[in-house]
């Protein structure tokens, strides 16, 4: 389906269908980096990902250990 | 070169002035610098707003909470620390006057602008979460400084809602300013009252000015510091002084106003908070205070005057935390889905703006009304999320900062990036530490 297409079949859909294409054009207007991608910019990005996974692993091991007390 | 005969004639028309304002009599001289004064007054005074408004509706229910919290426990032991906060906030919130003076964009469409849709959908869910819980905060802070004076949460809820909704509705930015700068002075409340209370100056300087730790370094002691730092730097807040930046088209020539309306609102916040410890610690030192409600009607037995100041003084914190909470969140969505999204748009220009500063304000306040609605939980996510946003915001706010294409002369200097780069770290090591401790209470015993 062409993204012509694509955007009137969204148009026309449920309201649901339409906030999904209105999603989609989002991601393809703001796809990729518009940063200048220095070492720098690339280790900070890199960190927070971590940084991110590591709160979410605590945040699991929380939820798991409520579980377990119940 | 002039011939030497018209040499002095050149100098003349300059020596002329210069004499005449020397001989200006000393009243019209002082009249001259009121006039300069009051000129630079009025300009001031337009261009002020975002600084001010979004450090002193930092102070919100919860911050609130936190500092009579604090000076309950220890007394002025802490002032030093409120007042080294003051100038933290003021290095982050100063970067994202500068961002949105320049990039005239929001902070989450320049997030998905510059990092794409993941960074971008990330700080945006994790906003909306992270708002909409500290939206209810502001509700629970509200109605409980409001049943203090017999009022009905009920009516609490629909009154303030209906207010919030009216100041946007009315479709200009400036008088919604204006109104909440309004606002903002009841804030300074606190300050009659911790003067009610006689504190004792030497007191204050003798143990509040000099950096301590009052019974020593601990568990307690750490999970108030972070406290502190989580009620005065906050997510919401980089996008909520971003966005405002842009709604009220500061250009980059307006950005040494932008910073001055900042730093007083650096100097509001840190005020507002040293007179809440300081009317704690004066009367109600050594009990425990769960909420700043329950300090309020602990302060009504001890003198009338200031427990009702407390009460009004919290229902003021949430009204402004509740205001500018919303709007940070209405703001990211429209920028980020193109929606009009200008406090200047009629109704009709910007439907779904408006229709999501509505929902989320009756959503939170419904849930404050719910019975049974778990508030303490609430209350203890919200620093949890919170801690996932704020690094994530901060490093994007200093990695666009530093974007050459994107901030031209306006990106950080070498000494900002010490300065920003040291601030984050060290709030992102403490805020992590924070939510860990929070999750596992018993992990640092």
């Amino acid at each position: 389906m062409s993204d012509t297409e694509e955007k009137s079949h969204g148009s026309r859909g449920s309201f649901f269908g339409r906030r999904f294409a209105r999603i989609r054009e989002i991601n393809k207007k703001y796809a990729g980096h518009h940063v200048t991608m220095t070492p720098a910019v690339k280790v900070a990005l890199f960190l927070l990902r971590i940084y991110l996974l590591v709160l979410v692993a605590i945040l699991f091991v929380k939820f798991f250990t409520i579980l377990a007390g119940r | 070169m002039p011939p030497p005969g018209q040499e002095q004639d050149m100098k003349t028309p300059t020596a002329q002035p210069t004499q005449r304002k020397n001989g200006l009599g000393i009243v019209p001289r002082l009249y001259y610098s009121a006039r300069r004064g009051w000129k630079w007054f009025a300009i001031f005074l337009t261009v002020t707003g975002p600084g001010v408004i979004v450090m002193v509706a930092d102070n919100d229910a919860g911050g609130i909470t936190t500092y009579a919290a604090t000076g309950a426990k220890y007394g002025y032991g802490l002032l030093w620390f409120l007042i080294i906060l003051g100038p933290v906030a003021y290095v982050i919130q100063e970067m994202t006057v500068r961002l949105g003076a320049v990039t005239k964009r929001g902070h989450a469409e320049a997030i998905f602008d510059a990092f794409g849709p993941f960074w971008g959908w990330f700080s945006l869910t994790d906003l909306l979460l992270t708002d909409w819980l500290t939206l209810i905060t502001e509700f629970i802070g509200m109605t409980a400084a409001l049943s203090i004076f017999h009022i009905p949460p009920l009516l609490t809820v629909i009154v303030v809602s209906i207010i919030m909704i009216l100041m946007v509705l009315q479709g200009r930015y400036w008088t919604w300013e204006k109104i909440a700068l309004f606002f903002c002075l009841f804030n300074l409340v606190y300050i009659p009252g911790a003067i009610l209370v006689h504190p004792s100056v030497s007191d204050i300087i003798h143990t509040g000015v000099i950096p301590n730790f009052p019974g020593g370094f601990n568990n307690n002691m750490f999970f108030f510091l972070m406290a502190n730092i989580g009620t005065t730097i906050a997510p919401w807040m980089i996008f909520f002084q971003q966005s405002s930046v842009v709604d009220k088209s500061l250009k980059e020539r307006d950005i040494p106003w932008g910073r001055l309306d900042t730093a007083v609102g650096a100097v509001a916040t840190v005020l507002v908070a040293v007179f809440i410890i300081i009317t704690t610690g004066s009367v109600l030192k050594g009990s425990a205070v769960q909420d700043a409600a329950s300090a309020a009607v602990a302060l009504m037995g001890i003198n009338k005057w200031v427990g009702t100041l407390l009460a009004i003084g919290l229902f003021d914190a949430g009204f402004l935390g509740a205001i500018c909470i919303s709007l940070a969140s209405s703001w990211a969505f429209g920028e980020v889905f193109g929606w009009a999204h200008s406090l200047n748009n009629k109704i009709k220009q910007a439907p779904w703006f408006y229709a999501s500063y509505v929902l989320l304000l009756a959503s939170a306040g419904t849930v404050v009304l719910l019975p049974g609605a778990p508030l303490v939980l609430i209350t203890l996510f919200v620093q949890v999320i919170a801690t996932t946003l704020l690094p994530a915001a901060m490093v994007f706010l200093i990695l666009l900062l530093n974007d050459k294409e994107r901030m031209g002369e306006y990106r950080n200097t070498v000494l900002q990036n010490i300065i920003t780069v040291g601030v984050v770290i060290v709030i992102v090591a403490l805020s992590t530490m924070y939510a860990v401790t929070t999750l596992f209470p018993n992990l640092l015993k």
